[in-house]
C-alpha cells in the first residue's frame, strides 16, 4: 500500500472538495476498500472518512412517507431500526446477511451499492422497493434509481467529484410486500451464488398492479428481471403463475460460470429464488394457501 | 501528512501514539502497544481472529485504519480479566475446554462480550450467529457453543 493522505470532513461540501481529486476514494466502512487497498487493486493518493459527516450518517423519515438512509449508516444500524423493520423487511433481512457482525457492525449501505459487486445483497432489495440514489458533486446534486448507476463490476456512473449521498426509499403503496432471498452453500460467511428480491403490490381484487423483481449474481451488475415482471402484471398470484416467473426470470439473467457455480445452476437457481420469493411475498398480503 | 498522532482509550488507558495513515487497527495494538492478544489470521476480515470492541461495536481490527480511532474507546481480549479473575465468558470457555490452541479463542471471545452485552439471554442460535465469523479450526465449535450456553444459563455476565 502506498502513503496516502487521511481526510476526516465534517460536511458534504467538505467531502466533495476532498474527493475532487485523482486517487481520492472514500472510506465508509472499508470492508471492501481495505481489502482492496492491501492487495494492491486500488492505489490511493486520499483517503476520505465519510463517517464523521452527519448527514450521511442518519435514517430520516420523508415528509411522503417514504425514508432517507445515509450513504454511511451501517448494516446493523438498518438491520435494528425499528422502521426499516416495519416498512422495508427485505432490506433489513438482506443487510443482516452481509459477511458477520463484524463485517455488519462496520459495512455501510452506500459501500454495499457504490462498491458495485453483482453480488451485493442489500442492492436487490433496494431495486425492488424502486429506491432512488441521491448522488452530489461539485456541479450538483442529482437523484437515479438505484440500477441505473451500475456500469459493471465495480463500477458505477459517480464521477470522480462525486459522492453518494444517501439512498431514498420511497413510501409503497397499500397491499405491498417484497422478500429478498439468496442461495450461499454456508449460511453466513459467503458470497451469493444468486440472490433474488421479488416485490408485489396487489389491487383490491387481489391482482398484481406493480411487481419488481431483481437480481443478484446473475450477470455484470445487480438486474432487473422485466420479462419475470411482465408476466405478472394483471394477473392473481397462483404456483403456476410464479413457476412462470420463474423461468422468465431465469431468461432474464446472463450468469457465468465460475467457481461458486455454474451459469445453468445460476439460471436454476434464479427460477426457485424468484418462485420462492413471489409466493413468500404474496403470503404477507393473502391469506391461506396459493391456488 | 504522513505521520499524525492517534489519541484513543485501549481498555481503559489513554493512549496517544504517532500512526502511519496505512497502520490498521490491529497493527496499532500488536505492534504499538505490544497487545499480542488480539491475533491476526487472514488479514482481510474472514477469519474474525482480530475482533475487538470499539465504541461498544465488535469489528475485524484488521479491517480499520488505526485513523479512524480518533477518541474511540477500544477493548481488546487483555482487557477482559481483572485483577479479581477472569470475565464470565472466559470462565465458562475454560470450563467447557472451548479453546485448543488457542488462536481463535481473543477473537472468539471478543464477539462473545459483544453478544451479551446487546443480548443477555441468546439463545444457540443466536449464539452460532454471533460467533458466524470467527472461525475455529481445532474445537469443532461444540464446546465453545456450549460454553456460552452455560454463561446464559448463570445468567451473570459481567
Ligand atoms: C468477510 C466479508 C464478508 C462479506 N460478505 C458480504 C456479503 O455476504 N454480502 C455482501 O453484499 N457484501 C459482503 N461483503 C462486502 C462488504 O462488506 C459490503 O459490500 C459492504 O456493504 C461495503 O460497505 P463499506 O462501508 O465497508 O464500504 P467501503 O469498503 O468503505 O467502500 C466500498 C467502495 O465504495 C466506495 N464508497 C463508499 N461510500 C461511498 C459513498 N458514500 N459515495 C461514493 N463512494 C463510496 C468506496 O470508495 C469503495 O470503493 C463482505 C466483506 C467481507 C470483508
Ligand atoms: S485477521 Fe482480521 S478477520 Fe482475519
Ligand atoms: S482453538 Fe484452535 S483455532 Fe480455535
Amino acid at each position: 500500500m502506498d502513503l496516502f493522505n487521511f481526510q476526516t470532513p465534517r460536511s458534504i461540501p467538505e467531502l466533495i472538495a476532498a474527493k475532487n481529486s485523482a486517487n481520492a476514494w472514500l472510506l465508509a466502512g472499508g470492508t471492501d476498500l481495505i481489502p482492496q487497498l492491501k492487495e494492491d487493486r486500488r492505489k490511493a493518493e486520499t483517503i476520505i472518512d465519510v463517517k464523521k459527516i452527519a448527514a450521511m450518517t442518519n435514517i430520516s423519515a420523508e415528509q411522503d412517507g417514504g425514508l432517507n438512509i445515509g450513504a454511511a449508516v451501517t448494516a446493523t444500524t438498518i438491520a435494528q431500526s425499528e422502521i426499516v423493520c416495519a416498512s422495508y423487511p427485505a432490506l433489513a433481512y438482506s443487510v443482516a446477511l452481509i459477511g458477520s457482525r463484524q463485517v455488519q457492525n462496520r459495512a455501510s449501505l452506500g459501500g454495499n451499492v457504490c462498491n458495485a459487486a453483482p453480488s451485493a445483497d442489500a442492492v436487490p432489495a433496494l431495486m425492488s422497493y424502486g429506491a432512488l440514489a441521491n448522488i452530489e458533486g461539485t456541479k450538483g446534486k442529482r437523484s437515479l434509481m438505484v440500477e441505473e448507476i451500475f456500469t459493471g463490476p465495480g463500477r458505477t456512473v459517480l464521477e470522480q467529484d462525486e459522492v453518494l449521498a444517501s439512498i431514498t426509499l420511497p413510501a409503497l403503496p397499500e397491499n405491498t410486500a417484497a422478500v429478498y432471498q439468496r442461495f450461499t452453500p454456508r449460511r453466513e460467511m459467503d458470497i451469493a451464488v444468486a440472490g433474488v428480491s421479488s416485490r408485489i403490490t396487489l389491487d383490491a381484487n387481489s391482482k398484481i398492479v406493480d411487481a419488481k423483481i431483481a437480481l443478484a449474481s446473475v450477470g455484470p451488475t445487480p438486474l432487473r428481471a422485466k420479462a419475470a415482471e411482465m408476466t405478472l402484471i394483471g394477473e392473481v398470484p397462483s404456483l403456476k403463475l410464479f413457476e412462470a416467473a420463474g423461468a422468465a426470470a431465469a431468461s432474464d439473467a446472463s450468469p457465468i460460470d465460475d467457481t461458486r457455480g455454474s451459469a445453468d445452476y445460476r439460471r436454476h437457481l434464479v427460477s426457485v429464488l424468484c418462485r420462492r420469493t413471489l409466493a413468500s411475498a404474496t403470503k404477507e398480503l393473502i391469506q391461506g394457501d396459493l391456488p | 501528512m504522513s505521520k499524525e498522532i492517534l489519541a484513543c482509550t485501549v481498555n481503559g488507558d489513554k493512549q496517544s501514539s504517532l500512526i502511519d495513515p496505512r497502520d490498521t487497527l490491529l497493527e496499532f495494538l500488536r505492534d504499538r502497544l505490544g497487545l499480542t492478544g488480539t491475533k491476526e489470521g487472514c488479514s482481510n476480515g474472514n477469519c474474525g481472529s482480530c475482533t475487538v470492541i470499539v465504541d461498544g461495536q465488535t469489528l475485524c481490527s484488521c479491517l480499520m485504519f488505526a485513523a479512524e480511532a480518533q477518541e474511540c474507546e477500544i477493548t481488546t481480549v487483555e482487557g477482559l480479566a481483572t485483577v479479581e479473575g477472569f470475565h464470565e465468558v472466559q470462565d465458562a470457555l475454560v470450563r467447557h475446554g472451548g479453546t485448543q490452541c488457542g488462536f481463535c479463542t481473543p477473537g472468539v471471545l471478543m464477539s462473545a462480550v459483544g453478544l451479551f452485552n446487546e443480548n443477555p439471554n441468546p439463545n444457540e442460535d443466536e449464539i452460532r450467529l454471533a460467533i458466524a465469523g470467527n472461525i475455529c479450526r481445532c474445537t469443532g465449535y461444540e464446546k465453545i457453543v456450549k460454553a456460552l450456553q452455560d454463561v446464559t444459563a448463570n445468567g451473570e455476565v459481567a
